[in-house]
C-alpha cells in the first residue's frame, strides 16, 4: 500500500520548513497524504510520524480527533450534506433522508462500488445557500432533493471533474515562496463560488 | 435605521474577480500598508486603539487592547483565527474566499504593530476554495514584495503561513487552536493564564485574532481610527458584517452600521432581510450564533449592538442571526442545536461530554412523543450543571465555554415555549408541521 511518493515526501520536508516545530506540518502532510491516496494508509502514517518527529500512534491518534481525516478508506466523492439549524429549517433532513434512499447507504457508509460516501455535517458556513451540501468540500446549494440526484448524476458521468477533483484534494494552489527546490505550482482553476 | 455607512469589509466584492491581486490593488489594495510602514508601530497601535475596534470572533473584546498585553519577549506570534465554525456563521468563509488579499494586508499590518515576524492565518480545512484563494493571494503578496524580508523596502519583514484546518469546531476556541496549529488533537488549554498573549504558540506570546477584525484595518489605517469610531454608537463602533438565515425571503451577508441598525431592519428591510417567508410570521431569533440565547418579535427595535444584546441577555457573538417562523418546532430546534453541542465536545470536562449527550437524548425523547413532564426539570438540571445558575453571561464549570453556552437555547425554548414542550407530552408526539423543503 501507499507510501507517500518521492514528491510528496519532497513536499512534506518543504512543509515542515515553514513551521519552527516540525510537529505543526502534522496536519497539513495528513491532508497531503489524502490529496494521494484518498485516506491516510497505514504506511503514510509511518512515513509522516518519521518526518514530524512523533510514533505513528501519535499520528493516528491526532487524526482520529478531526472529522476531516479518514484511517479507512472513503468514496471518491464525499458527500457532507449539513443539517444543522439553518440548513434543518431549510428541510435538511428531508434531502438527507432522499440521499440515503438515492445512493441506499446510512450516513458514515460508502456505496459498494467506492463512487460515493454519505456524511451528515455540521454547520459548513453555507447557511443562505440553505441545503448546504459538499462534494469533497466543494460547495453546492441551495440543494433540494432533485438538485441532489443531479449531482450525483454529474458526478458519476464524470461532468463535475474540473471542480471537484477526488477526495481529499484540498488546496490546487501550492505555497510557491519560502520552499526550497520547489518550483511548479497549479494555479487555481475557474472560480467554483 | 439604513445608514449610509461606508461597506469597509465588503466594499470589492460587487467584482467577480475581488479575489485576485490585479483587482485588489486597482481597488486601493495594499495602499493602508504602505501608509502604515511609514507611520511608527505605536502610531499604527494608537490608530486602532482611537477605533475601538472589537474583536469579531465572537468574545467582542478590543484589539488594541489585546495588542497592549501581549508580553515582551524575544519571539512572538500573531495567529488569525479563520477557522469559522460557529453554526448559522458565514462571513468569515465569504472574505476568506472573496477578499483573501484584504485579511493578509490587515494581518501584516497587526505584525507591524506588534513587531511580529511570523504569522499564521488558520483556514476551516473545509473551506477548499478558501484555502485555494489565500494561498495564492500570499504567493501573490510575496510576488508583490508585501511579504517576505524588508516589506516595500522598509526595515519590517514578515513570513505568513495559511495552515488547513482538519474538521473539529472546538478549534475556533483559540487555546484548541493554537493546540491544533502545534499539530496535536484540538483540546481547549485549561486557564489561567487567560490570554494567549501571555502563553500561545510553542509556549511564546500570541495575539489570536479574527478574520473580520484583521480585515478592517487597511480602512482604519487609511482613513484614521476616529473615522472608524465615528460610526455606530457607544463601544460598538464600525460597521459589521452579518448572516443572516433561516426563515428570511433573502438569506444572506449584510454590511451594516453598528448599533444604528436594528434586528428589525436587518430582517425586514426590503435590501436586506426582505421578511418573514410569504405568509409566515416570526416566532423567535437567534442573535449571535447557536451559543446565544433567543430573542423573540418583542426584541426586533433593538440596534444590533454589543452592550445592548448583552444587557437584553444574550450576545451578538458571531454576528449571526437565525430566523424561525411559526411553523419551527421549538423541541427539534433546540434538539438539533444540542445534537451539534454533543458532536463537536472536545470530550474533557465531564458535564460538557455527559450533560451534552443527555441532552440530546431528552429532546430526541420528547421530539418523538415519548417524554415526560418531568423532563423539562431534568433538562434544565442537566443545563444548571452546565451553567451553575442559569445565568447570563453563564458560570463556568469546564474548561472552556463550549459546555456552558449549550443551555441557552434550551433554557430559552423552555422558558417562553413551555406550553409547546408540553403539548408534545401530551399529544405523543410533535403538533408541528415537518420543515418545508426549500426548493430551487
Ligand atoms: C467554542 C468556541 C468557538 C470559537 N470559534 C471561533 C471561530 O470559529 N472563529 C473565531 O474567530 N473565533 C472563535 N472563537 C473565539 C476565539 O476564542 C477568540 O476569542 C477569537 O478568535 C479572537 O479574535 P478577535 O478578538 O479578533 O475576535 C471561539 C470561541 C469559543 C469558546
Ligand atoms: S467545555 Fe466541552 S469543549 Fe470545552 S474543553 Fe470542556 S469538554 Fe472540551
Ligand atoms: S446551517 Fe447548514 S451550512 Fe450553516
Amino acid at each position: 500500500m501507499a507510501r507517500l511518493s518521492p514528491e510528496n515526501l519532497h513536499r512534506a520536508e518543504a512543509i515542515v520548513a515553514l513551521y519552527p516545530e516540525r510537529r505543526s506540518g502534522l496536519i497539513p502532510i495528513c491532508h497531503l497524504a489524502q490529496a494521494q491516496d484518498g485516506y491516510l494508509t497505514e504506511e503514510a502514517m509511518e512515513d509522516i510520524a518519521k518526518i514530524c518527529g512523533v510514533s505513528p500512534a501519535e499520528v493516528r491518534g491526532t487524526a482520529s480527533f478531526y472529522d476531516m481525516l479518514h484511517t479507512e478508506p472513503v468514496g471518491k466523492y464525499v458527500f457532507a450534506v449539513c443539517t444543522n439549524i439553518a440548513c434543518m429549517l431549510a428541510g435538511a433532513y428531508e434531502v438527507l433522508d432522499h440521499a440515503e434512499h438515492r445512493l441506499g447507504i446510512h450516513p458514515g457508509q460508502t456505496t459498494a462500488d467506492g463512487m460515493f460516501t454519505l456524511e451528515e455535517a455540521e454547520c459548513l458556513a453555507g447557511c443562505d445557500k440553505a441545503v448546504c451540501v459538499q462534494v469533497n468540500h466543494r460547495f453546492f446549494g441551495p440543494i433540494d432533493q432533485d438538485g441532489f440526484d443531479r449531482l450525483v448524476d454529474d458526478l458519476t458521468a464524470g461532468r463535475l471533474d474540473d471542480t471537484v477533483p477526488p477526495h481529499g484534494v484540498l488546496s490546487r494552489v501550492q505555497r510557491q515562496v519560502g520552499l526550497p527546490g520547489h518550483q511548479s505550482s497549479e494555479r487555481a482553476e475557474g472560480a467554483t463560488a | 435605521m439604513l445608514t449610509d455607512a461606508p461597506r469597509i469589509v465588503t466594499a470589492r466584492l460587487e467584482h467577480a474577480d475581488s479575489h485576485s491581486l490585479e483587482r485588489y490593488l486597482a481597488t486601493g489594495g495594499y495602499e493602508g500598508l504602505r501608509k502604515a510602514l511609514s507611520m511608527t508601530r505605536e502610531a499604527v497601535h494608537d490608530e486602532v486603539n482611537a477605533a475601538s475596534l472589537l474583536g469579531r470572533g465572537g468574545a467582542g473584546f478590543p484589539a488594541g487592547r489585546k495588542w497592549s498585553m501581549l508580553r515582551k519577549a524575544p519571539t512572538s506570534y500573531l495567529v488569525i483565527n479563520g477557522d469559522e465554525s460557529e453554526p448559522a456563521t458565514f462571513k468569515d468563509h465569504l472574505l476568506i474566499e472573496r477578499d483573501p488579499h484584504q485579511i493578509v494586508e490587515g494581518t501584516i499590518i497587526a505584525a507591524y504593530a506588534l513587531g511580529v515576524d511570523k504569522a499564521f492565518i488558520f483556514c476551516r480545512g473545509e473551506f477548499a476554495l478558501g484555502l485555494e484563494r489565500l494561498t495564492q493571494a500570499v504567493n501573490d503578496a510575496y510576488a508583490h514584495g508585501a511579504l517576505g524580508a524588508s516589506i516595500f523596502g522598509s526595515e519590517f519583514s514578515l513570513d505568513l503561513v495559511v495552515h488547513p484546518g482538519a474538521g473539529a469546531y472546538i478549534c475556533g476556541e483559540e487555546t484548541a487552536l493554537l493546540e491544533s496549529l502545534e499539530g496535536k488533537r484540538g483540546f481547549p488549554r485549561i486557564k489561567p493564564p487567560y490570554f494567549p498573549a501571555v502563553i500561545g504558540l510553542y509556549g511564546e506570546p500570541t495575539v489570536v485574532n479574527n478574520v473580520e477584525t484583521m480585515s478592517n484595518l487597511p480602512w482604519i489605517v487609511l482613513n484614521g481610527g476616529a473615522v472608524f469610531a465615528a460610526l455606530g454608537q457607544g463601544s460598538s463602533t464600525g460597521t459589521r458584517l452579518f448572516a443572516l438565515s433561516g426563515h428570511v425571503k433573502r438569506p444572506g451577508w449584510y454590511e451594516l452600521e453598528m448599533s444604528k441598525t436594528t434586528f428589525r431592519d436587518l430582517i425586514y428591510d426590503p435590501s436586506l432581510g426582505g421578511g418573514v417567508r410569504s405568509g409566515h410570521e416570526l416566532k423567535a431569533f437567534i442573535p449571535g450564533g447557536v451559543s446565544a440565547p433567543w430573542f423573540y418579535p418583542e426584541h426586533l427595535d433593538m440596534g444590533l449592538d454589543q452592550d445592548a444584546v448583552g444587557k437584553a441577555g444574550s450576545m451578538l457573538g458571531s454576528g449571526s442571526i437565525v430566523v424561525m417562523d411559526e411553523t419551527t418546532c421549538i423541541v427539534r430546534a433546540a434538539w438539533r442545536i444540542s445534537r451539534f453541542f454533543h458532536r463537536e465536545s472536545c470530550g474533557q470536562c465531564t458535564p460538557c461530554r455527559e450533560g451534552s449527550g443527555w441532552i440530546e437524548k431528552i429532546l430526541r425523547r420528547i421530539e418523538d412523543g415519548l417524554g415526560r413532564e418531568e423532563d423539562l426539570e431534568l433538562l434544565l438540571d442537566a443545563c444548571d450543571n452546565l451553567a451553575p445558575g442559569l445565568t447570563w453571561p453563564p458560570k463556568q464549570t469546564t474548561i472552556c465555554v463550549f459546555g456552558p453556552s449549550i443551555p441557552s437555547s434550551i433554557v430559552s425554548g423552555i422558558h417562553q415555549f413551555r406550553d409547546e414542550f408540553l403539548l408534545h407530552v401530551k399529544e405523543g408526539g410533535c403538533p408541528l408541521p415537518p420543515d418545508e423543503v426549500r426548493h430551487v
